[in-house]
């Protein structure tokens, strides 16, 4: 394997933060597999390194491994599974059982958990308080039905979601509970529930089957014991691992005779990654690693059978203890705006103070005459001893009008916003997912929305941070060149569309044929020479194939295919690399056939020959290259080494055919430049005494039992030298679909895009190449240090630099798109190492924000999120963090928005991500067109929501002014708890969820759009004044306009509070009307069937005669007078906002205006037609209102 | 590039791409104006042209208006006290004094000719039937129906007399009930004032019931003001139904009612008060208002004042932008104007 893939697994490896919790616990055990084919892949961390260099631990290789095997695990810090007693198991422990329960409530529970969560939010505590002050009698300002109407609403619609939420996890809990297994007991199988297994339980599970707990392999179906799982529901890696039964129990055929033994082994963890415990079998103590281990949630593939003991069940299993949401983000939107929500409160508390000490002036003026006063009445007579009557002194009754004053202006803190904002993301998100432009056809991949708080963050993004591999890149290796014995094999005259494509090839085995599942792109001249084994150059090509074939692990399966005689042949291996190899030799007629862990058959050319695998030496990250001894057909032995450029050429033997070597170093430069990862082949033949020796030392190195891992290295070192080079190969890293177009869009749009990658630098930077992401005309500062100083010195240089090109960039004033002086900084994972958490970070901070792009290459994950925090902590921009791995998942949680890529690597990332889709590309229309509309709605719906709330609380408060500071509402108390959930609710929603400032074509048309976002137009401290100036204003108009038309005149209280509702809800509908840029007949049907139904609803509310209110609508509306105020207020309070309005889109125009503008120039013929087609459904609507509208705009517009 | 896509593409044929609708991918036809000069101006010759008519005719109609307005609460009480501070003690006194003369006769002026019907209101000043602790205090359910006599808890401290008894009508509303009388005569003859269908027909017909009574009313120590004539059912009791629709703002009018007949200009009208209220005890002034009514209600020539200012305005704000986009024109939609094609360097 060569240094690239080692990357790859160095990528897969560090897994996320979560698991770095285990780490400082974690000890490495080590297995005693020695015969196992291919030897096994289980990921661990290594503690120690401050890099965080991952070590992949095979079974055979494990040095640390072995010094701690068998270290007894503590006894307090272990459980006892007594195999095949689960009686015993259980007897003094209590494990849990293996029933699992995701559901948070029971029927029972369900009220007070609900309740007892729900009221987390301080805004339903707000809610709250104020609904019981309200019951105090002393402070009951509204009916009490009315004053509680609100929160029990809020309450029982959230109670109904969580519970309809909750219902669906039962069902499912149900369903996985009820599953069947087999489990062993009273000397046969039997069926059993899922949730009735018990931990010591022996347990079989048949071929393609799901492991129901996680349990400890006994026996499996193969002969050498092993047995594949799939894992792709737990990291969502979708090749098959290996899992080994220890030799001892494999023996044993347990279930069939009398079988116990102890396992010992630690409590459960998370870590999915790590096992260890000790199996005490026959007198016999034998340590169980990682690779001995079967989860839950995994599924046996290409096994018939495995049995096991059932170790940890239930909320114990590691797939259970990993599973937690995502951490739960805030937008900055929201965090804004609660800074604004401290305004209002500040205001609240003003206006509460004012009308108290207004009151309490009112009642010492008034102090010797509230006896007598007809309206005041401070004495109560009706007892015979007069008492004060609801009266307790100067100082308490300037506290209770306090109090009141905070209960009748309750709505200017808008708790319903809150509600509203959540409804509005849901129906946002609906819009998301529906977005066939982000549907993934080939991966079948919707966009997923799994956080529904930052939907408006998608319109503010100032930095991308992403992934390569999977991300950018397909993933998807594609063998394209090679380098044979120093000939180049990557000329273009490759076949791309031919017959031999459409045939492929394909062996003839016993009447079936089988085919290579992937077809790989035949050069036909090497296939030829392929062909030719007489010359020397044919010779050297068919070494280099059966060395593709043979040096890998990867294992061979054969799937129907729906032609009966026709089999495909899959390659299943953990590098994908290899992978391609082992394909691209198929195509060329080096058919891998079979795979056992003594021998391989290769088919070549029709012919099977077998080859035994003597031995192999897997990969490891010190050698960087992989090896096996492979006794061919003829008798002969070789030594066959795959690995990376830089740790084969050390061991080539460069006096063997220097020429050869300088051509294929010549090579392997332009194929990494082409941004091809490269692998070099070599190979040695054994002399019978080489062999003899290294058998032995071989032998003897794999059954040592203290530093096995070691010993097996030096094996490897001393068989490894003195190679002849075979050749090499170019794999390519193939782009995604429209990668390099997105990335210009990004750019264009403003957005810096990083690339965090673990590859070499040189693939990195030939990835940037094709991707759009360098380009020829930018300065490139590669800062690759190995220590702290040296960091330091190149940071200063390069910032002196940057201050240079800054001043000469200055001096020529750059012309349109030259970007001459752009920079692009390529930092490598160890510069970052000493610079991250030091105090070097602040000078990357300023380097980096001079740079256009980053390239940030061999990071590992934890870097990956130490290089975000870096841009999070330092600036108040958004970042968004996109990749596809476990290891970009510390990443994708670091970032104020992470998105998964839902592809090849699995669901790792998209389990931690905000926000999942299939293709980097669909960034483009989520950021551009989503996320911008998002944020311009959300920001409206919260400059509207605060003005509409504190529009009715001013003329509240205007009326208290004129009642003698006492607190009543002209408005009744049902229409000011109507107000914010009917009058003018819905409006505001759906105007939150359908308004589109700009269409989708514009918005792609003009990246730069997305600015608006970015430089927070549609949302900042200046708009919020300007708001609450104009609040102020409508406000004063509204009541101050019938306050001055009724002066001294008969009109009572509720006629009038009829005409301000009425009044203030016109006129809160009609100015968002006025700021709707888009009117569907939806919006129409809001707009005006809100106050329509605020005309029905104070008809109804004066229409119940226990109301003092009584008729009042009806009688005040038969006046001239009422209509001619309602007028006047609608005209003259928005009139400003109208003027200023004009103004500002006319000579201070922003460049969603001109766009705006300019689409409707542009398609004005189209919108004629879309005219034609609204007056259909203006024709069937009965509504006077919609027609009246609808007319006024057609004569409005030709005017 | 070669590779075998087509195998696994047609394995899994099964989509989930939804299902095309407008709706889902945001397509539906919408309507999207914008605020184009000739929008704009049209909007405001539209807003000015029907404002100005409204705003003159309001003002005509306010103008045609013939209102007496006599404020006699303090020119009815004979007060030699030297200070404000014994006057207000002396008028109080007055007021709550049963045996003192309070019949109180003035001459008004009709300054124009007024048409019948002619309304007779009571003005009362800074008297707050607004006020919480009022307004809260009535049992509307009690007024309606006999049965629900004892449903007098929202009625405090007005709920119940000395014996237990409940009050009906109960409350400080009710209590308050205004007392002055007006007796209204030209040259020595009398002008009949009806007091007939001076309430909402809705209050007589639905909110007060026909079989309720009055009760135990006004049989306390402290009288807020008039009695009610026991064999009258509630809702026949105008005065009192009038009086319980409170006022929305501290200075208000009640109709008291109407004179039937057109009064001619310079006459002389001499009206007899009898001055019972109690405004004394809060500085609170008592008017009588004799006036004629239009559409637009009483004299107040407000909104006519408004509707012209906002009418001239709109008038005004078509010819500025007359005048800007002429001077000053900017072609719609010019992709000219775009922030980073104005100044390319910041981007």
């Amino acid at each position: 394997m060569d240094s690239k893939s080692q990357i790859e697994i160095n990528e897969y490896s560090l897994q996320a933060s979560d698991f770095l919790r285990n780490l400082s616990s974690r000890r490495s055990i080590s297995s005693i597999q020695l015969k196992a084919s291919g030897g096994r892949s289980v990921k661990e961390l290594n503690s120690g390194e401050l890099e965080s260099k991952p070590v992949r631990h095979g079974s055979r290789g494990d040095s640390e491994g072995l010094n701690t095997s068998y270290k007894e695990i503590n006894d307090e810090d272990s459980r006892f599974i007594y195999i095949n007693n689960p009686e015993k198991t259980n007897e003094k422990f209590k494990f849990a059982g293996n029933s699992i329960r995701t559901g948070k409530y029971s029927i029972i529970t369900f009220l007070p958990r609900n309740l007892f969560e729900q009221f987390h939010r301080v805004a339903y505590i707000y809610f709250l308080v104020i609904a019981i002050l309200n019951q105090l009698p002393q402070l009951a300002v509204f009916g009490r039905e009315a004053s509680i109407l609100p929160l029990a609403f809020v309450l029982l619609v959230t109670a109904v979601k969580d519970a309809y939420e909750d219902f669906r996890r039962h069902r499912s809990d149900k369903i996985e509970n009820n599953r069947l297994a087999l489990v062993h007991a009273n000397g046969q199988y039997e069926q059993k529930k899922w949730k009735d297994i018990r931990t010591g339980e022996i347990i079989k599970v048949s071929g393609n089957g799901s492991i129901p707990c996680d349990m400890v392999l006994l026996s499996t179906s193969e002969a050498t014991g092993v047995a594949y799982i799939q894992t792709t529901n737990l990291d969502g890696e979708s090749n098959l691992k290996t899992r080994y039964a220890k030799q001892e129990t494999q023996m044993k055929r347990p279930g069939e005779g009398k079988f116990d033994g102890l396992i010992k082994c630690e409590k459960p963890n998370r870590n999915i990654y790590g096992f260890q415990a000790n199996m005490d079998i026959d007198g016999k103590r034998i340590s169980l690693g990682p690779s001995n281990i079967v989860l839950r949630g995994c599924e046996l593939k290409n096994t018939d059978w495995v049995i096991g003991v059932a170790v940890y069940a239930g909320k114990e299993t590691k797939a259970m203890l990993n599973n937690s949401g995502a951490p739960s983000k805030r937008s900055s939107l929201e965090t804004r705006m609660n800074r604004e929500i401290i305004y209002l409160s500040i205001f609240l508390v003003t206006l509460c103070t004012i009308v108290c000490i207004c009151h309490g002036v009112w009642l010492r003026n008034h102090k010797d005459e509230l006896v007598l006063m007809q309206f005041y009445r401070k004495k109560d007579y009706s007892e015979p001893k007069v008492k004060n009557y609801k009266y307790y002194g100067w100082g308490m009754e300037i506290f209770f009008v306090f109090l009141m004053s905070v209960i009748v202006f309750q709505i200017m803190i808008p708790i319903s916003l809150y509600i509203s904002m959540e409804l509005v993301r849901v129906g946002q998100a609906y819009f998301m997912i529906g977005d066939n432009r982000m549907l993934d056809e080939s991966s079948n991949s919707r966009f997923q929305c799994r956080a529904l708080n930052i939907n408006e963050d998608l319109g503010q993004i100032k930095y991308v941070f992403s992934d390569k591999t999977g991300t950018l890149t397909e993933n998807k290796m594609e063998f394209q060149c090679a380098s044979i014995g120093g000939v180049d094999h990557s000329n273009g005259n490759a076949h791309v569309e031919g017959k031999d494509e459409s045939v492929g090839y394909s062996v003839q085995v016993e009447g079936i044929f089988l085919k290579p599942k992937m077809r790989v792109k035949i050069d036909p001249e090497l296939l030829k020479l392929s062909k030719s084994k007489h010359t020397d150059e044919g010779r050297h090509v068919h070494d280099f194939f059966v060395a593709l074939a043979a040096c890998n692990t990867i294992v061979p399966l054969t799937m129907e295919t729906s032609h009966p005689s026709v089999k495909l042949i899959e390659y299943q291996g953990e590098s994908p690399d290899e992978q391609a190899l082992v394909y691209a030799a198929a195509s060329y007629g080096f058919m891998l056939i079979e795979r056992t862990s003594g021998h391989i058959v290769i088919d070549i050319h029709g012919e099977r020959q077998r080859f035994n695998v003597l031995g192999m030496h897997e990969f490891d990250s010190d050698r960087k290259r992989m090896s096996v001894i492979l006794g061919f057909p003829d008798q002969t032995v070789k030594v066959l080494v795959k690995g990376a450029d830089t740790s084969m050429f050390s061991i080539i033997d460069k006096s063997l055919n220097s020429d050869m070597i300088k051509s294929t170093e010549a090579h392997l430069h332009s194929y990494s430049s082409k941004g091809l990862r490269t692998l070099v082949i070599g190979t040695r033949d054994l002399s019978s005494s080489e062999f003899d020796q290294w058998h032995s030392s071989y032998e003897l190195a794999s059954t040592a039992l203290i530093g096995r891992a070691a010993l097996l290295r030096k094996v490897a070192n001393n068989i490894e030298n003195h190679l002849s080079i075979l050749g090499a190969s170019g794999i390519e890293d193939k782009l995604q679909q429209g990668v390099p177009e997105a990335i210009e869009s990004l750019r264009t749009a403003g957005i810096k895009v990083w690339v965090l990658t673990g590859d070499k630098q040189e693939t990195a930077i030939s990835i940037g190449y094709s991707s759009k992401l360098l380009t020829g005309n930018m300065t490139q500062i590669v800062i690759n240090n190995n220590s702290k100083d040296s960091c330091r010195k190149s940071l200063e240089d390069a910032l002196l630099l940057c201050k240079k090109l800054k001043i000469g960039s200055d001096a020529k004033q750059e012309g349109s798109g030259a970007g001459g002086s752009q920079l692009a900084l390529i930092i490598d994972g160890t510069s970052l190492v000493y610079v991250l958490d030091t105090e070097l970070e602040k000078q990357l901070f300023e380097l980096s924000s001079k740079c256009t792009v980053v390239l940030c290459c061999r990071v590992a994950p934890l870097q990956k999120a130490g290089i975000v925090a870096l841009i999070k902590n330092r600036t108040d921009d958004m970042t968004l963090a996109i990749g596809d791995g476990a290891n970009d998942v510390s990443m994708i949680q670091m970032a104020d928005v992470g998105i998964g890529i839902s592809g090849q690597e699995g669901r790792q990332a998209v389990m931690a991500s905000d926000f999942a889709m299939g293709q980097f590309r669909f960034l483009v229309p989520l950021l551009l067109v989503h996320g911008h509309w998002n944020y311009q709605r959300m920001s409206y719906m919260i400059l509207y929501n605060f003005y509409r709330n504190a529009v009715f609380v001013l003329v509240l408060f205007w009326y208290v002014l004129f009642t003698g500071f006492a607190l009543t509402t002209a408005i009744t108390d049902w229409s000011s708890m109507l107000y914010s959930i009917i009058y003018t609710a819905l409006p505001t929603i759906v105007v939150g969820i359908l308004d589109k400032d700009l269409s989708r074509m514009t918005l792609l048309k003009y990246p730069q759009l997305y600015g608006a976002g970015q430089r927070r137009e549609s949302y900042n401290g200046k708009l919020f004044w300007v708001t609450m100036l104009d609040t102020l204003w409508q406000s004063i108009a509204a009541f101050f306009v019938p306050l001055l038309a009724y002066w001294k005149s008969d009109v009572d209280v509720s006629s009038i509070g009829d005409l301000w509702t009425l009044a203030i809800v016109i006129m809160v509908n009609i100015h968002l009307a006025m700021d709707v840029i888009r009117w569907y007949w939806i919006t129409h049907a809001t707009i005006w069937g809100s106050i329509a139904a605020t005309f029905i609803c104070v008809l109804i509310i004066d229409a119940l005669p226990f109301l003092p209110g009584y008729w009042a609508f009806l009688t005040i509306a038969k006046t001239k007078l009422f209509w001619a105020c309602l007028g006047g207020i609608t005209i003259g309070a928005l009139l400003p906002r109208f003027v200023v309005k004009i103004f500002v889109q006319r000579y201070r125009p922003d460049d969603i205006q001109i766009a705006r503008e300019a689409e409707k120039v542009e398609t004005s013929r189209e919108s004629h037609l879309a005219q034609v087609e609204m007056n259909p459904i203006f024709g069937h609507s009965r509504s006077f209102l919609r027609l009246a509208v609808s007319c006024l705009f057609a004569i409005l517009e030709r005017g | 590039m070669s590779s075998g896509d087509g195998v696994s593409q047609s394995s899994s044929k099964k989509s989930k791409k939804p299902r095309y609708s407008r709706f889902t991918q945001q397509e539906l036809p919408a309507c999207k104006p914008i605020l184009t000069p000739g929008l704009v101006i049209s909007t405001f010759i539209f807003i000015g042209i029907t404002f100005i008519p409204i705003g003159l005719s309001s003002l005509s109609a306010s103008d045609a208006v013939v209102e007496i307005v006599h404020r006699y609460d303090e020119v009815c009480i004979s007060s030699n006290a030297n200070d404000d501070e014994a006057a207000h003690f002396a008028r109080i006194g007055y007021i709550q004094d049963d045996r003192t003369n309070k019949t109180c006769t003035r001459t008004l002026n009709v300054p124009k000719k007024m048409k019948q019907p002619i309304f007779v209101y009571y003005q009362l000043d800074d008297f707050y039937q607004n006020h919480r602790r009022y307004v809260k205090s009535r049992s509307d359910e009690q007024y309606k129906s006999p049965e629900n006599e004892q449903k007098t808890k929202t009625c405090e401290p007005e709920a119940f007399n000395d014996d237990r008894k409940p009050i009906v009508p109960c409350g400080l509303v009710a209590w308050s009930l205004f007392n002055d009388t007006y007796t209204i005569s030209i040259n020595g003859n009398t002008i009949p004032i009806n007091k007939k269908d001076i309430a909402w027909r809705s209050d007589r017909t639905h909110k007060f019931g026909s079989n309720v009574y009055p009760k135990n009313f006004q049989t306390r120590g402290l009288i807020g003001g008039a009695k009610l004539n026991e064999s009258i059912p509630l809702s026949e009791q105008e005065d009192l139904l009038v009086w319980m629709r409170t006022a929305a703002l501290p200075n208000f009018r009640k109709l008291y009612g109407r004179i039937e007949t057109d009064l001619e200009a310079n006459d002389k009208i001499t009206v007899v008060i009898q001055n019972n209220y109690n405004t004394y005890s809060f500085d609170g002034k008592k008017n009588l208002v004799i006036s004629t009514t239009t559409w637009i209600g009483g004299k107040n020539d407000f909104l006519g004042k408004i509707y012209i200012t906002v009418g001239g305005i709109c008038l005004f704000l078509a010819i500025a932008f007359i005048l800007v986009y002429l001077l000053k024109p900017r072609p719609l939609g010019d992709p000219a104007y775009l922030s980073w094609n104005k100044d390319p360097a910041s981007y």
